[in-house]
């Protein structure tokens, strides 16, 4: 099935989109609605919460070029130094931007 | 009656004191979203379809894949399926948050849904592993991220040439060093610590050998089944050896 990118087909891409997104934003709670909380459940989802930012993170720093392991390397000392975030970011980011000047 | 149930005191004001702590994150969406206006306008979209996207789509990641798949003809159920893959953190993220979106009327807790993104889900998580329950960073914080990403991509259709490589400023990495940061703010016991590494193996193994876009939730998945068979306050060996039993 495919949809040709008339002015109505974007449009309708663009819905499809917006509904699928939906469906992630909304389906998870929704799910849960159905579930009782344990204690277990709890620390299920509690665990799997902080799993979700590794999960983005590694694949990304293993995948990405030597600014990326530099971003995050640097994020993650900076971080475990000061405890604060936005320190940490802004010298990853300029990490970043140094290594590749210099590559 | 049923009213009485939902218990969590929403605070409105607190909402413009969160959108206002997003501002220095948002800054950077902003330029994320240059970055997908031009290349949306390079793909063939026009200026408006670029902004209507990600005014009702607002997903980055999935945005920049579905232009990956633009043409003069669309095929569907691919761009169905990417979307998917990329958004199912959504899920997880939203089933984090149920304990504190139950005591929520449904309206209100689909409608704050609606502004569910990384970054304020990110600080929302990180807060409540310390106690403190903030449902109010996701309406401000998303509201600070969503026009962000609307302006950054108004920015990007139109003078997207101004930004010719954001990548070389590091700018897309803005979103990964925050959510490491959130990462390594949170709660460090060894508990977690076992989770994170579990987690770190199964992301990086559903990467190599799974479909494209599945390593999150995998990863996510895998690190809460250390939570399922560990809970907190109680002796390890006792506990797993209850479960293996």
């Amino acid at each position: 099935m495919t949809i040709e990118t008339t002015t109505t087909g974007v449009l309708l891409l663009i819905l499809i989109m917006t509904l699928v997104t939906l469906v992630t934003r909304f389906g998870g709670v929704f799910i849960m609605s159905f579930v009782r909380i344990s204690p277990r459940i709890e620390s299920f989802i509690n665990t799997m919460a902080s799993s979700v930012l590794i999960a983005i993170i590694v694949p990304m720093a293993f995948g990405g070029d030597a600014g990326a392991l530099a971003a995050l390397s640097v994020t993650a000392v900076v971080m475990l130094i000061l405890k604060k975030p936005l320190p940490a970011i802004a010298a990853g980011i300029l990490a970043a931007a140094f290594v590749r000047f210099m590559v | 009656m049923k009213n009485a149930s939902y218990t969590y005191q929403f605070q409105p004001e607190q909402v413009r004191y969160e959108l206002v702590r997003m501002l220095p994150i948002s800054l950077f969406v902003v330029a994320f979203g240059a970055a997908f206006g031009l290349a949306a306008v390079q793909e063939g979209l026009g200026p408006l379809e670029s902004l209507l996207m990600s005014t009702l789509v607002f997903a980055g990641a999935s945005q920049f894949a579905a232009i990956d798949m633009w043409g003069a003809e669309v095929s569907v159920i691919p761009v169905i399926i990417v979307v998917f893959a990329i958004n199912s953190r959504h899920l997880l993220m939203g089933a984090s948050l149920y304990p504190m979106l139950k005591d929520v009327s449904p309206a209100k807790r689909y409608g704050i849904l609606l502004l569910l993104t990384d970054a304020n889900w990110a600080v929302s998580a990180q807060e409540y592993q310390s106690g403190r329950r903030n449902l109010e960073v996701i309406v401000g914080g998303g509201l600070a991220l969503w026009l962000a990403w609307i302006v950054g991509t108004w920015l990007g259709v139109y003078f997207g040439g101004l930004l010719q490589n954001p990548k070389s400023l590091g700018m897309d990495m803005v979103l990964g060093c925050f959510l490491l940061a959130m990462a390594l703010g949170g709660k460090k016991n060894p508990r977690v610590l076992v989770a994170w590494a579990l987690a770190a193996i199964a992301s990086l193994a559903a990467w190599k050998w799974l479909p494209a876009n599945t390593h999150v939730v995998a990863g996510a998945l895998a690190g809460g089944v250390v939570g399922f068979f560990w809970l907190e306050n109680t002796s390890v060996d006792e506990r797993v050896g209850e479960d293996l039993a």
